[in-house]
Parts: C-alpha cells; structure tokens; sequence
C-alpha cells in the first residue's frame, strides 16, 4: 500500500454542480482513516491536468459548463491517454466527456475525448430519481446505491462494460444497463456522491490507485446506504411487506 | 375592477379568514385557489393600473420584499410576506392585499407568468444559483427563460456582481445595477451569454469572450453605508449579516425608482424589520435563546456560515429533502462546513444521516438527536442556541418553538 495519495479533481469550477466534490472528500476520508495521505490537486480553467497522479475524478455539470469543459480537455492532446492510464471515475457529464460523442440541449452532437467506447445521446425524459443498480463483475462491491439527474443516454459498444445493472430508476436509458468500465475508468451517472454513499466502490478505486487497503468501516455510512436503499430498492420493499 | 372580480375577491378574503381560524397560517394560498377559481384573470385585472413591484432570485427574495415594503412605508399596499410565492400566493396576496402598490416577492420558476400577468413596473433581481435542482435542473435555462420574459420590462433592478441575474436584466428597457454582492461563485464560472468562461478578479468580473462584464453600479455598499453617485444613506439594519445590507440595498434602489419616497426616511424604516418569515426571529423557548435562520442551498449555507463563524454557541441543524428542499440532498457537499468544528453541533430532520455523514466528512463532530426542537434542546446547556433548517424542517420548527 502506498503511504501518499495524488487524487486530481479535473475542472471542479466546471464539473461541479451536484456535490461532485463529495466524491473527492470520500476518497480522501477513506484513505486518511487507512494512513494513507492524500494530495487533492484542482484543476483551474488555465491549467494543465497533471500528466502524472493516482487518482483523477471528473464530476458532472450543466450543458454550458460541460460544453466549456470539453472545449478545454479537447486542447490537450495528452488528457485522454493520461486519463485511460490512471484510475479516474467520472460522474454524469464526466461519463460523457469520456465518451466518443454526447449531445447538447439542442440536439447537436459534440466530440468527446474517446476514451470509453461508448456514444452519449439524449433521454426522451429526463430522469431524475433514487437509482439502484447492482454491479457487474464486481464481487467486491455490493448494490450501488445514488441519485440521477440528467437528460444523457449512454450506448455501450465493443471493449466498454456496464458499471451495474438498474434495479431502480433509468440510468444509461438502453438495455437496463448503468454506467460504463473500460480499462482504468470507471463512469456512472449516479449522484448522491456516489463514493460516499458506495464506500466500497471508493475502497475500489483506492486500492487500483494505492495497493490492498485494510479493512475500514463507518458506521454512519452504513446507515445511510441502509437508508436509501430501504427506499429505493424495490426487493427491499418487498421484503418489508412480507415482514421479513 | 368587474362586478365578477370583486365577489371572487370578497368570497377568497372569506375563505382566507377561514383558513386562519382553522389552521393557523395566513390562508393566501388558499384565497388565491378560491380567487383564480371564481374570476379566472383576475390577478391581470386586480394590477391593472398599479405600481407593481416583482422580486425574484435564488437567495434574499423574501428578505428584500419585507425590506421593500417597509421601506414603502405604505399601509395600502399588497404583498406576500409570508413567502408565498407562486402562482396561489400572488393572487391571494391581491385578494387578501390593500388597493396601493404591489410588491410581490416571485418564485423564480414563475417569473415569467408574474411578468406576463402584472406587467410590473419594476423587477428585483437579487442573485440566482443553484437550488431544488430536482425540479429546476439548470441554472442557465432559469436564466434564458428570465432574459425572455424581462423584454419589454420598463426597469430591473439587480445585483450587478451576479452574471446570471446581469445578463437576463439587460433584456430590460432600463437597469439599475446594485452591488450587492456575491459571496458564491460556483454557478458563474462560464458566461450566460456566450458559454465561454467568466473571470472574476478584485475590480469585477467579465467574459473572456464576448463583451459581456460587471456594469458599473449605481448603487454599492461602502461599511454600513448605502452610496450613490451623490448620496450616502446609512442602513441600521435589525437583521444580521452582511447579504442583508445588499438585500437592503437593492430594496432601496427599487424604493427610489417608485419616485414617491424621500430616501433617508425610507432607510430609516428598515430597522423596524426584525424577522422575514420567521427567519433570524429570535425565540424564548425550553431554557434557550433560539435564533431561528433558513438555509436551503449550498449559497445560503455559505452565507449563513460566515454569519455563524465569529459566534461559538450550540448549533441545531435540522434538514429534510421534502418536496421544496429538493430530493437530491447532493449539494451538501458543495459547501464546507469546517467553520463549524469545535463547536457543539446537533443534527436532527428527516434527512439527518445524509447531514451527519457530510459533517463527519468535515471533521465535524456532531450528535444525532431525533424527534423534535425540544428533544435537540433538551442535550444543550441553557443559553444562546442557533438552529438552522432547510426549507421543510425550518418550516415545522418555527412552527414548534412558536408554539412554546
Ligand atoms: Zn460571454
């Protein structure tokens, strides 16, 4: 295990609209409570994404600032190899920066990064609600649990798997499926922050960055995945009916 | 006013009165049900030839209408201050309201109908950023539909170092532009006008694109003072906090562009607001001095923040994700909640453990406490208690500590 921690958080200014930095503070709290110390360095609108850290997050943001965002990673040439090198998550507009396409309010389609096998479109609705997923190939990791709030679709192709399977709410918006791994990378559309409210997918990502991590639990944390599921998952619910 | 409008009007006062006798509130919402049902364009018909006001914006709304009507002075006027702001609250406020002016704080989403309806002579536009995003979703497309609705528009006053709230104004015939401050910055960060990312330095800020930048202002703060190009009023505001001198602000400005009031005497009457809806009231309750105050977005929560920060008595913080809070409580991480370590901190609301998580995540200890305002009351010592809640859980509790 590492003993020092560089996590990049790419555009907060831009990627930043629903919490996104929670999921910063997750891996940084994670980390810490392990010994592991963390280095958070944000990237301005002027400045170059580190060629060389652990960890790099890209959150979500409006269609504007997403626009701006892509602009600005598409003038540097290296950003999508540094990306595809490194573990980085990317939440929402982060997923579609990503991809190799996404679509605009209007319907105009914009160039992505290219980085995930994956073209970004539009929802007929959008969707916004409590999300379930369960994670595919991914033992380690138990339901995922968070909060969508976006008008994009995500169609995966060749080399791009699925973060989970939906059990509640819309995600990609094709086959059921949320979310996108792809080598390094790992993408969903799922708020909430999705690393704080899914600790073991944090634990994931960290240990990729870091090495095995030892074991770590918080106790508030449980209680709020136990929270949102027992509201969100319909099996749950189910289960509470029949009283057992 | 039609033969028609006067009864639906008689009838909704009617059942407003009911309403508070049976359920304690002001009843405006349901004599605007009762008055849109029986004379429907009744809210154009009761501001037709009125000196209207709107105020709208994400933070301060409520604040500057209360501000603006005591500023007034007027006893006739109409206007909702108990923040009933949509469509329901409007027309009860007319129903209910006096035969003067009409100052009516707005619901952001319901702007353009006011618009459109009262044909007001003057709008307040105060800030607007990030809030209930379940239901507004962005930012920008408040904005586009503001800039749409504002055209044609005699005169808007607004806060000129907020982009959002600059752009859409400059649809107006006529702006006044106040430098009201702008304390969160994270819904500005590209142009409303363009996409392109906007600057903020120490003078100002501008688009690195196109030529949209900070106007000059024609009214700014300079300490306690309100200053214009020849006029230096002092503001002794009862409310606290540096965002109620620039909610003080743009009240004063759309006070002077009515024309009718001697200013000094209208800054005067400010001090005589001590509440706006219950918040920053300041109640006796089980033992404690309660200071009841709303945070419902993450530039409210940094605004309340700094208001708290020079302050190390017991906080209660109370939160939901009801209906009006907005259902996805992710914004709480947009905010940093450091300055509350150190101090005794307990957290109750139907969203509690999404509240103790974030604080936890701040090093901030903090003790769950569930129930009521009395059960969080109860773990405090005696003395000075500050209680915040977003909007559902400020609501119930004001409700609570009013009841003794
Ligand atoms: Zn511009």
């Amino acid at each position: 295990m590492a003993d020092e921690l560089t996590i990049v958080h790419v555009l907060p200014d831009l990627l930043g609209t629903y919490g996104d930095r929670g999921n910063v503070l997750a891996l940084t709290h994670r980390a810490e409570a392990r010994g592991v110390a963390c280095r958070v360095v944000e990237v301005g609108l002027d400045e170059r994404v580190p060629r060389t850290a652990d960890l790099y997050v890209l959150g979500g943001g409006e269609d504007s600032a997403q626009l701006l965002a892509a602009r600005t990673l598409l003038a540097d040439d290296l950003v999508a190899a540094v990306l595809g090198a490194h573990t980085t998550l990317a939440v929402c507009a982060g997923l579609q920066l990503l991809a190799h396409g996404f679509e605009d309010s209007t319907g105009t389609r914009h160039q992505g990064l290219g980085l995930l096998d994956v073209e970004c479109g539009r929802l007929e609705e959008r969707a916004v609600g409590e999300v379930v997923t369960e994670p595919v190939d991914l033992p380690e990791v138990p339901s995922l649990t968070g909060y969508e709030n976006h008008r994009g679709s995500a169609r995966l192709h060749g080399s791009a798997r699925p973060l989970g399977r939906v059990v509640a709410g819309v995600g990609n918006g094709h086959d059921d499926l949320e979310g996108v791994q792809q080598g390094h990378v790992i993408a969903t559309y799922l708020h909430g922050p999705v690393l704080v409210r899914n600790p073991a997918l944090a634990d994931l990502l960290l240990s990729r960055a870091a090495g095995p991590l030892p074991e770590y639990e918080d106790p508030e944390v449980e209680e709020l995945r136990k929270e949102r599921l027992d509201v969100a998952d319909p099996r749950r619910r189910r289960r509470h009916l029949l009283g057992y | 006013m039609s033969s028609r409008v006067g009864m639906a009007r008689y009838a909704a006062r009617a059942a407003a009165g009911v309403a508070r006798r049976l359920r304690g509130g002001s009843g405006t919402v349901i004599a605007g049900h009762v008055l849109e049902a029986l004379a429907p364009g009744a809210v154009e018909a009761l501001t037709t030839g009125r000196d209207v006001t709107l105020v709208t914006g994400t933070n301060g709304k409520t604040s500057i209408t209360a501000l603006t009507v005591a500023a007034l002075g007027d006893e006739h006027l109409a206007s909702n201050p108990d923040g009933a702001n949509t469509r329901a609250g409007i027309a009860g406020a007319l129903a209910t309201g006096g035969d003067g002016a009409v100052v009516l704080e707005t619901d952001e989403g319901w702007l353009p109908w006011a618009v459109a309806q009262t044909r007001p002579a003057r709008v307040v536009l105060s800030n607007l950023s990030r809030d209930q995003l379940s239901r507004h979703h962005e930012v920008r497309a408040l904005a586009v539909s503001w800039r749409a609705a504002l055209a044609g528009v005699p005169l808007v006053i607004a806060n000129a170092d907020d982009p959002a709230v600059v752009w859409p104004a400059l649809a107006a015939r006529r702006q006044v532009w106040v430098a009201a401050g702008a304390r969160w910055t994270a819904d500005a960060a590209t142009c409303p006008a363009c996409g392109r990312a906007c600057r903020r330095g120490p003078t100002g800020w501008g688009c690195t694109s196109c030529d949209l930048r900070r106007p000059r202002p024609h009214w700014w703060l300079e300490g306690n003072d309100l200053c214009g190009e020849d006029t230096r009023i002092p503001l002794r505001l009862d409310l606290p906090g540096r965002f109620n001198l620039g909610n003080a602000a743009l009240a004063l400005a759309a006070v002077d562009a009515t024309g009718g009031v001697q200013l000094h005497d209208a800054a005067r009457r400010l001090a005589d607001v001590h509440a706006v809806a219950g918040r920053y009231q300041r109640v006796r309750f089980r033992g404690h001095d309660l200071r009841m105050m709303l945070a419902k977005n993450p530039a409210g929560w940094l605004e309340l923040l700094d208001l708290m920060a020079p302050d190390r008595c017991p906080v209660v913080l109370v939160f939901n994700a009801d209906g009006v809070d907005g259902r996805d409580p992710s914004w709480l991480y947009d905010v940093s909640f450091a300055p509350l370590r150190g101090r005794t901190v307990v957290v109750q609301g139907r969203r509690a453990t999404d509240l103790m998580v974030r604080l936890e995540l701040d090093d901030v200890e903090a003790r769950l406490v569930r129930g009521s305002i009395a059960d969080a009351v109860w773990v405090l010592p005696a003395g000075r208690v500050d209680v915040v809640g977003n909007y559902t859980a400020f609501q119930t509790a004001l409700k609570e500590v009013r009841r003794g």
